[in-house]
């Protein structure tokens, strides 16, 4: 049984390291990051078998990739929050000469990325190439990838959409942070994403709803689509969640999408979210 | 030596690509392969055949195809990516930029019919400025074999090298004259000819062309240095400027934008280390067209007359 109210405090914890890195250096993305909490808790300290002591091939363990590279705050805190590296160097976040780039990079060597992200809809193609070589290495791990629902405007998604059921990479759980919102706005006044549901099922694979933002909902509708793998379909979960969540004033708007909080606001966020492991 | 350089038959450089791939998918099982719907023109089928669960149909997808190969060389393999060098660089320079340079991945980017050469498919096609996007990639190895033999070789070669790799071939057939025996050294400029009055520095089928050159003028008596650049980065430093000082001046010839190629790395070179006179024999700001291949290289300023034409310029710029 998973324990949700310990999953609860690493996810406040969490939660307040990203306001305090992006307050910090005045620049970041706080409200994907936020909205995302929840499930990157939940997989790294629930769902996935993997090696604190970091292997770049990842052979014989579940994987994450992180297509939406800007909620970079939120997996470097989940990073050192499960021992990848020490939680003191989220300090140095977008500071010079850090492992921290303002979006992920294997190039300062930062244990647990993988591969660069950051410019958007690459992400699920390596995500999906890291499942292949999986299956030529007879490895039965699984392969997890987050990708915004902005992004998939992108038109390389699609590619990698088409390809993943073809050629049935059905050791691949792919969550689409859904929230509803990009920079310029809402995706239905940017571009609208139509009928999701409807737009993945059609290319074949395997949709799952979650709420990403109730932590209960969060490991069992990971759990659940594990279950799922190795059926022939690749996975998707449609993860509803609210860009923000947990800062009262950040939630219900794109306002907070690439915005740092000055002290003030920063203040008052802290005192929303329960120091529960210790500041950094 | 020059007399020594001549053709032994003639196949596409596209040909040695296929026989490089199959035979480095028989020495190391990592090796895996991925092509964008152009299985026939990258000569792949042979590996195909014999390591069918080890090849990828990725579809008209270069930029899903980029993407999947880095996640590959993430998961241990040596991918190679097979399509035109038009699709392999400039329609997905992002992807290869963030996912295979920047994260520093073992992909192979295996890049055909490069340049005027495709010949009737036009300009769309036809790309000439691929060698300068592609070198301006921290960490990228640049190689521009001139032969079969040069690009079976070097198709082998890359693998043994742990890096992201441009390979670039061409689609015509083409005189072989490098032995088929070969090792093939990444960053090793080759000799092929030495000469006293002038350095010739080409790479990819101008080699051939400069080899041409170097014999009509030969009966001028001029006596040219052909120097074969296959590696264009890493450059053999060494190599250009020894030739550079024994002759004291330089052509490059290139199936490529004078912009942004292999001339404009030695020339970078030279002003640095050994300011020299310098022509170049490449193409001169401009898109390709229809027609044959020679056709189109004497059109483009890459016949054997402008290396000729570009040789007797910089003799007399020459001190």
């Amino acid at each position: 049984m998973a324990d949700i109210q310990k999953l609860e405090n690493v996810a406040s914890q969490v939660r307040r390291d990203i306001i305090r890195m992006v307050h910090a250096v005045q620049s970041g993305h706080p409200g994907g990051s936020l909205g995302c909490t929840d499930f990157l808790v939940a997989l790294y300290g629930e769902i996935m078998e993997y090696d604190p002591n970091f292997n770049m091939d990842g052979k014989h363990e579940d994987m994450f990739f992180l297509s939406n590279g800007h909620i970079s705050p939120l997996w470097y805190s989940v990073l050192a929050r499960n021992g990848y590296f020490p939680t003191k160097e989220l300090a140095t976040f977008r500071k010079i000469n850090s492992r921290l780039q303002g979006h992920p990079a294997t190039h300062e060597g930062l244990p647990g990325v993988r591969v660069a992200s950051g410019s958007l809809g690459q992400g699920l193609s390596v995500a999906i190439g890291v499942a292949l070589s999986k299956k030529l290495n007879g490895d039965d791990k699984t392969v997890y990838c987050l990708t915004g629902d902005g992004e998939l405007q992108e038109g390389q998604i699609w590619e990698a959409m088409m390809f993943a059921t073809h050629h049935k990479v059905d050791n691949l759980i792919v969550t689409v942070d859904w929230n509803g919102q990009q920079i310029d706005g809402a995706n239905d006044d940017v571009i609208t994403l139509g009928d999701l549901e409807a737009k993945w099922q059609s290319f074949g694979w395997e949709v799952l709803h979650m709420n990403g933002n109730d932590m209960t909902a969060v490991v069992e509708g990971l759990k659940h689509a594990k279950t799922k793998t190795g059926q022939g379909k690749p996975i998707v979960i449609l993860m509803k969640t609210e860009m923000g969540y947990g800062v009262d004033y950040m939630m219900g708007t794109h306002a907070w999408h690439g915005k740092a909080p000055n002290d003030e606001l920063t203040a008052k966020a802290l005192n929303q979210l329960e120091e529960t492991l210790g500041d950094y | 030596m020059l007399e020594n350089l001549i053709s032994t038959g003639k196949k596409a450089t596209r040909d040695g690509f296929g026989a490089g791939l199959h035979e480095i998918g028989q020495q190391n099982s990592e090796v895996v392969a991925l092509c964008a719907d152009l299985v026939g023109s990258l000569k792949m089928q042979a590996f195909i055949k014999d390591f069918p669960e080890r090849f990828f149909q990725v579809g008209i997808a270069e930029a899903n195809m980029m993407g999947i190969a880095a996640g590959l060389a993430t998961g241990g393999k040596i991918p190679y990516t097979g399509t035109f060098a038009n699709f392999s660089t400039g329609r997905v320079y992002d992807q290869i930029r963030q996912s295979i340079a920047y994260s520093h991945k073992n992909v192979k980017i295996c890049a055909s019919h490069a340049g005027v050469t495709l010949g009737e498919d036009g300009a769309t096609h036809q790309i000439l400025e691929d060698i300068g996007m592609m070198k301006m990639l921290p960490g990228m190895t640049v190689i521009n074999p001139c032969d079969y033999n040069q690009t079976k070789a070097a198709t082998i070669a890359i693998a043994k090298h742990y890096g992201p790799v441009y390979l670039r071939f061409g689609r015509p057939s083409w005189p072989i004259f490098t032995p088929e025996d070969q090792v093939f050294e990444i960053g090793k400029a080759l000799l092929l000819s030495e000469g006293t009055d002038v350095s010739i520095f080409a790479t990819g089928h101008m080699v051939w062309q400069a080899i041409e050159a170097a014999k009509a003028l030969a009966q001028d008596g001029i006596s040219c240095e052909i120097i074969n650049i296959h590696t264009i980065k890493p450059l053999d430093e060494d190599a250009v400027l020894a030739s550079a000082k024994k002759t004291g001046c330089v052509v490059s010839a290139e199936e490529h934008q004078r912009h942004g190629g292999l001339g404009d790395s030695i020339a970078q070179l030279l002003a640095r280390a050994y300011p020299t006179p310098m022509e170049f024999v490449a193409v001169n700001d401009s898109f390709g067209e229809s027609g044959k291949p020679f056709e189109l290289m004497e059109k483009y300023g890459l016949g054997v007359s402008d290396v000729i034409q570009s040789v007797k310029t910089v003799l007399k710029r020459k001190a």
